[in-house]
């Protein structure tokens, strides 16, 4: 079937923030959908709140809408543009969940809108637990068997039928909250009354545990003429009762008869029919019991997800670019594989390597939450890695998580018990505790009874361990041991290690035997046609099959898995020095191992190296490739940390170099870099021990900023009130040391922090942005809200910081991206922090402005003038735009919500208009705060905020709130003949306390500001509460203070929505 | 682990290491794209001639078990993988891979850059090839690889067909229950054996067809002694042009019987029919042939195996129609007579291993002979 012509414009919409379990992968999807229909002719108009996206690049869809993604404001722009489509099957559960909102609210039928991809009763019937369980009985498959029970006796009844263990969820309750497993008659009457009184229907279900079974996934694809294809078959290591996200995964599927996997795939292809998904991708996730191959159903999602981006690196078939075709009314074999050129999509891949993808948490930003690993999603991020064999996939992955982890162990000693308790509750550390177990010489038959990990997998695991000693004892005089190491996956570093010597000696041994990585292609047909597009992995193979070209080269080094401080703003950064070089003629060789992101689509570079980012995979790609330099600023910390020792083994470094960079982290010579500049600096030093720690801090006096050298997103970085916080820190926190300094700098309180981005060239600096932080100091840059251009600096402030921006960028060096933290108090400029390279902030400013910072700065480090975007600073901008974090603490309970000198969100939003306030409305709601127009303000805040609270007390009793307090600060609101409910704190015991009012919905907004160090703990339920019950609250005056403002401006009126390019349209 | 070598006829050597029984084999080397199945392939007769390379490199996973075979025994000549299981993993396996290669003595290779093999035969063709655990060095097999006999012209089909007719009982494959007992038939087939997958005989029992298999030198005369409502045409290997009495046959029989072919059955069809045949230079062999049915305009993903196939030109000239398209290489992939009730493909319907998919082409053939017969 040709492409549908009654369609000319299609509205796509993206997945919003990042958070823990919808991440970067919607931006792939989505931007390849953009670009996918765009070549097909239409109009897109794409919305999607999260600026830090490839997507809602201007230069992309014909109209993009940096706007909420709520049903309001998506219905205002369906209103304003009139598509004649909606796409919602690429934007995650969050796009799925508004198309279906826009069509139930009737938005849809009005506009005349048609849902292309996935119809609505199809979602629903994917989505709703009933509908689909009624339909795969249709079709004659099975779910865990289950039953509804409104009572023990009931409950009982329905174990006789499912057996122990079994399952119990509380109906209707929020992210499975309440939820249990009983193993036994005791622990089910225990599971159920609890589940019942948790239910607010006062309804469990009981469900057969499917835990401890293998778990599959099935990524398939169907045409309007109902052509279905599988592309990839997933196998979890992990098996059922750990969620896919934080599962370890293999591609295809490894351990499955083809009897047993054509029976998966039958049942895959009548669910996606029986379901209705008309096109598209669909993934589809099966549970099969080991021990008699019995499968089940566990869900489908009618839309592409994180495993089809992963399916799409795996295989090289790009799902959701072919998506986008399909839903147009092409059918598969219509459409051209890229790779081979020759051959249809309508096919399925053969794959003729192993993927392993192995997810990556940060529990160490929230160290009071759980690790253990369970159905909720917890991982922030994740790798993928590329082998001819399981093992040598499995190491690469583990190396590329840059957790310093270089072999298949805890790292540390772990006596049997404790290993076996790693091994039967799955948790982060499960994988390498099963190397140690078989070091400590269980038997895989036992290992397996703990994990029940396929056996198939363990042995992988054995056979790596099992050539350890031998390595140890040999990898240096045998070549062919050593040989052998790299076809099992082995680093250079884990080698030296056991061998006891040093990375390089082995690296040089490798080539003076002439044992050199090999690259072979991702090419979709397991080399049955010859692939045209560069899509590279290494291994230790016969044949090289990749020779580089002869034209002039730069190597990009991506920034690796997503982790809390390092996201996707950075491969927005790296996606657009591909996107310059190529502009340039230049080719552009990608280096990354996230899965989820744009730059490891075939499409954006050149070359793409799925490849670990260590030094010894860097240089096998560089050594390979020769290129004129490598770019390292734009992957945040991962590429900067390789830019010495890729210096030193004689790479060029493009842009700024190595030293300057250095000198910024170097406290020593940053010092005397402010001092030369005549610049101020808070007051500070570097501790080597902790009494000259105490030492310092009584020199500059507290409270002070503490932190270890060489970090990113303030890991482990804390403001201390005294010698007993200091001490506590020094110990317990970051273990200080002459290796592992501390840098201990007089905290500026109260102050206004200010961060600015900037490009520059060897003559040139240009001011991109100039960002005003809306929390006062103390709260990690990442995580605070912020607006461009400043709100309440005045424009010799303005011009004081960009002039200081400009004497570092020239006094540093730059060529590039130079980021600067400021931070003003009594009308001094402090300088906080210089990044000489791409900061978080630089695709908010690009948006924002209107100029792409990381093309710009590409083409500076090529030796282009800046000249052309000499108008970014003369610019007159008649908009402001606000950035607001996105933090994950709903999945970490037991987490405080408090946002300090640590970076702890995971994702951002953009807010633009015309008016600062209704800028940050907007940032607030995309961020999933909903500012109420009326109801209770629950306020309690520290006493030295008291004074502020009257003012803005005064204000929503104006507005026609009702204030709610607890009695310090309601006797501080009444004396100020303000009217206040008085509410019980829960320590004074009285019901109802503020929870109770909170959990009641009886709190429409929580205004809380923390007391300093300990004593916050107090307040710690109020926060989770606000959290769990999705209330908006501010835990600082500047937050509440705005957001006053901006509820002042909801009331006032009408919001409206313009898309970037008619932001930016003078330029255009 | 002990040394093993490949030499291909056109000098090509790989180095890697001894799998299953220790030995020589020679042969033609093939590869094959399938990710699962290597039990079915190892014991599809088809493979007879042929040493056959898998693409994917993770073979023997789920080791090898009582029911997932093909025929009564493994017939590829030598089986090269990257890297064979040492275990086997499945409720189901009753051995491992290797145990099983030389339990029934075939000789293999693991080890290899079968990456750079695959490379190799695709752009410079299948060719004649020699596995070895035992030669001193590649220089001897290098000489001797150029005897090897090729599969050009031979008849290969005479060393797998069954010696004596025999009927068939056992209907598909279920999990629970394995191999069912298959539903009462409603029609007799005589299926010429050139080496038949057993598959093709459970899903034609599953069609309702009461199958009787005969060797493939039985006389078109004896076959209509039975009387059957149809004729099938096996899947076997090597040159379709390798066996003139069976293309005869069926050339008599062509118009007096619905005749359906599958694979080489499919070529001897063409044959018979006036066709002619050729050589592919790599052939197919794997589980994600896409192949569109011109009448339904609908795309099957298909298992294929096979070198040779029909020339549709030819074929078209002579009264037949051309059904299926490969949409890879827009081979020719089925044919239907114009005015005989006969038709074929080139492709496995019957899957084992490989997809479920053109399963509709054996009620195709059931309804052919209902129609014929009322």
């Amino acid at each position: 079937m040709p492409k549908r012509t009654d369609i000319r414009k299609i509205l796509i919409v993206g997945s919003g923030p990042i958070v823990i379990g919808q991440a970067c992968e919607f931006d792939y999807s989505g931007t390849q959908a953009v670009k996918a229909l765009r070549e097909e002719g239409f109009e897109v108009v794409l919305v999607n709140s999260n600026p830090a996206t490839i997507m809602t690049d201007p230069e992309l869809a014909h109209r993009t809408y940096v706007e909420p993604l709520t049903p309001e404001y998506v219905a205002r722009i369906i209103e304003r543009e009139r598509p004649q489509a909606l796409l919602p099957t690429l934007g995650g559960q969050t796009a799925l969940n508004l198309a279906v909102a826009l069509a139930e609210d009737g938005t849809l039928a009005r506009f005349g809108v048609e849902l292309i991809g996935a119809k609505l009763p199809a979602i629903k019937k994917a989505e709703d637990r009933q509908l689909f369980k009624e339909a795969m009985e249709r079709i004659g498959l099975a779910l865990p068997s289950s039953g509804y029970a409104r009572s023990l006796e009931e409950a009982r009844a329905v174990v006789r039928q499912v057996g122990y263990p079994a399952i119990i969820r509380p109906s209707f309750t929020l992210g499975g909250t309440g939820g249990s497993v009983a193993y036994n008659p005791e622990e089910l009457e225990e599971a159920v009354r609890w589940g019942l009184q948790m239910s607010p229907v006062g309804t469990v279900l009981v469900e057969e545990s499917v835990i401890g079974w293998k778990e599959f996934e099935l990524e398939v694809m169907r045409d309007l003429a109902d052509n279905v294809v599988v592309i990839c078959s997933i196998e979890n290591v992990d098996p059922m009762g750990v969620h896919t996200g934080d599962s370890v995964t293999v591609a295809p599927a490894q351990t499955l008869t083809d009897k047993e996997y054509q029976l998966m795939r039958d049942a895959a292809i009548a669910i996606i029919r029986e379901i209705g998904v008309e096109t598209g991708g669909s993934n589809i996730q099966f549970a099969v019991n080991p021990d008699d191959g019995r499968l089940v159903v566990i869900e489908m999602n009618p839309r592409v997800s994180r495993s089809s981006a992963l399916a799409s690196k795996a295989t090289g078939f790009p799902i959701a670019k072919i998506a986008a075709k399909l839903a147009v009314g092409y059918t598969l074999d219509e459409i051209r594989n890229d790779i081979t050129r020759e051959t249809p999509a309508s096919f399925e891949p053969a794959i003729d390597y192993c993927v392993v993808k192995f997810p990556r948490w940060d529990f160490e930003k929230f160290p009071e939450a759980d690790r253990t690993l369970t159905t909720q999603m917890k991982s922030v991020g994740e790798v993928m890695a590329v082998g001819r064999t399981f093992k040598e996939a499995l190491q690469k992955s583990i190396r590329s998580l840059e957790q310093d982890r270089w072999g298949l162990t805890l790292g540390r000693p772990a006596d049997a018990e404790e290993l076996r308790q790693l091994l039967r509750v799955p948790n982060p550390d499960r994988i390498f505790a099963i190397g140690d177990a078989v070091r400590a010489g269980l038997a895989i038959q036992e290992i397996h009874a703990l994990t029940k990990i396929d056996p198939w997998f363990l042995d992988g695991i054995r056979e790596i361990v099992a050539v350890e000693p031998e390595i140890a004892r040999a990898a240096l005089a045998d070549p062919d041991v050593l040989r052998r190491a790299k076809q099992l996956g082995f680093a250079d570093r884990r080698i030296a290690e056991l061998a006891g010597t040093t990375e390089r000696a082995v690296r040089e041994r490798r080539r003076a035997c002439g044992i050199l990585a090999t690259f072979k292609t991702v090419d979709t047909c397991a080399a049955e046609f010859v692939a045209h597009t560069p899509y590279l992995y290494s291994t230790y193979e016969e044949e090289d099959e990749a020779p580089p070209t002869a034209r002039p080269k730069v190597v990009i080094l991506g920034s690796g898995p997503n982790r809390i401080g390092q996201g996707v703003e950075f491969d927005y950064c790296c996606v657009h020095a591909a996107f310059a070089l190529r502009d340039l003629g230049v080719e552009a060789i990608m280096v990354n191992c996230n899965p989820e992101t744009v730059s490891t689509d075939y499409d954006t570079s050149d070359r793409l190296y799925f490849e670990p980012l260590t030094l010894e995979d860097v240089l096998n790609v560089v050594e390979k490739e020769r290129p004129l330099g490598v770019v390292v600023q734009f992957g945040g910390q991962t590429p900067l940390k390789l830019a010495v020792p890729l210096r030193e083994a004689g790479v060029a470094i493009l842009g700024t170099s190595p030293d300057a960079i250095d000198r910024a982290e170097d406290r020593r010579r940053f010092n005397e870099l402010i001092t030369e500049l005549g610049l101020h600096q808070a007051a500070g030093a570097t501790a080597r021990s902790l009494p000259e720690a105490v030492a310092i801090a009584a020199g500059i006096g507290y409270p002070v900023l503490v932190r270890p050298s060489y970090v990113l997103g303030g890991r482990a970085m804390r403001i201390v009130y005294d010698d007993t916080d200091l001490s506590e820190y020094m110990r317990e926190a970051v273990r200080v040391s002459p290796e592992h300094p501390v840098l201990i700098d007089k905290f500026l309180e109260d102050a206004i922090e200010i961060d600015v981005d900037a490009v520059a060239d060897a003559g040139r600096v240009i001011v991109g942005g100039v960002m005003e932080h809306i929390e006062k100091a103390g709260i990690h840059s990442g995580d605070a809200a912020c607006a461009l251009p400043p709100y309440s600096l005045g424009e010799d402030q303005v011009q004081a910081l960009a002039a200081q921006t400009r004497a570092l960028a020239r006094a540093l060096g730059v060529v590039g991206l130079i980021n600067v933290q400021f931070a003003i108090r009594q009308d001094t400029i402090y300088v906080l922090e210089v990044n000489p390279r791409a900061s978080r902030t630089v695709p908010f400013v690009s948006k924002a402005i209107g100029a792409p910072l990381a093309k710009v700065a590409t083409r500076a480090m090529l030796g282009h003038p800046l000249e052309p975007w000499a108008w970014i600073e003369e610019r007159e901008p008649a908009h402001i735009a606000v950035k607001e974090s996105v933090f994950p603490f709903i999945k970490f309970p037991g987490v405080d919500a408090v946002l300090g000198p640590e970076m702890k969100s995971t994702g951002e939003v953009m807010g633009i208009d015309r008016d600062f306030r209704k800028a940050y409305l907007k940032a607030q709601l995309a961020a999933g705060s909903v500012l109420p127009a009326s109801g209770n303000v629950f306020l309690s805040v520290k006493n030295r905020d008291k004074r502020v609270v009257m003012t803005l007390a005064k204000r929503l009793s104006e507005m026609g709130f009702s204030l709610v307090a607890t009695a310090g600060t309601a006797r501080v609101l009444e004396r100020n003949g303000l009217s206040v409910e008085l509410v019980h704190k829960v320590a004074e015991g009285h019901r109802p306390n503020v929870l109770d009012l909170m959990k009641r919905g009886d709190i429409a907004l929580v205004f809380n500001t923390p007391e300093d160090g300990r004593a916050r703990r107090d307040s710690y339920m109020i926060r989770r509460t606000a959290v769990t019950q999705n209330i908006p609250y501010y835990l600082t005056m500047d937050g509440a203070q705005t957001a006053i403002g901006a509820i002042e401006a909801l009331l006032k009126g009408e919001q409206r929505v313009l898309s970037l390019q008619e932001y930016h349209g003078a330029r255009r | 682990m002990r040394p093993a070598l490949l030499v291909l006829r056109d000098g090509r050597i790989f180095r890697g290491q001894a799998l299953g029984a220790i030995g020589e084999a020679s042969g033609e080397v093939i590869f094959n794209t399938a990710m699962s199945g290597y039990q079915e392939i190892l014991t599809d007769p088809s493979y007879k001639g042929q040493i056959v390379a898998m693409t994917y490199p993770l073979i023997g996973n789920y080791g090898v078990n009582e029911e997932d075979v093909e025929s009564r025994r493994p017939w590829v000549n030598g089986f090269i993988v990257k890297e064979a299981s040492s275990i086997a993993s499945s409720f189901r396996s009753a051995t491992t891979l290797d145990a099983y290669l030389k339990a029934h003595g075939i000789v293999g290779i693991q080890g290899i850059d079968t990456r750079a093999l695959t490379r190799h035969l695709r752009d410079h063709g299948a060719q004649d090839g020699i596995v070895s655990s035992v030669a001193a060095g590649p220089a001897d097999l290098v000489a001797r690889v150029r005897d090897v006999p090729g599969l050009v012209g031979r008849d290969l089909v005479a060393e797998v067909t069954a010696e004596a007719p025999y009927t068939w009982a056992q209907g598909g494959w279920e999990r629970a229950r394995g191999y069912v007992a298959p539903p009462p038939p409603r029609c007799t087939v005589v299926a010429y054996d050139c080496g038949i997958k057993w598959n093709i005989l459970r899903q034609l029992r599953m069609a309702g067809c009461d199958v009787t298999v005969v060797p493939a030198s039985t006389p078109a005369a004896a076959v209509l002694e039975l009387k059957p409502d149809g004729l099938f045409l096996s899947n076997g290997p090597g040159d379709p042009e390798g066996v003139p009495y069976l293309i005869g046959a069926v050339r008599a029989l062509l118009g007096r019987v619905p005749i359906f072919g599958i694979c080489l059955g499919h070529q001897i069809l063409g044959l018979a029919g006036g066709g002619r045949t050729y050589k592919l230079p790599f052939g197919h062999h794997g589980a994600n042939h896409p192949v569109k049915d011109l009448a339904t305009g609908k795309v099957a993903i298909t298992a294929q195996n096979h070198g040779f196939a029909v020339d549709p030109d030819s074929a078209e000239r002579h009264g037949w129609t051309v059904t299926h398209v490969n949409l890879n290489d827009g081979t020719c992939e089925g044919l239907r007579h114009r005015e005989w009730p006969a038709f074929s493909v080139q492709y496995h319907p019957e899957a084992s291993p490989g997809p479920h998919d053109a399963n509709y082409l054996f009620h195709r053939f059931t309804d052919l002979m209902a129609r014929k017969g009322g």
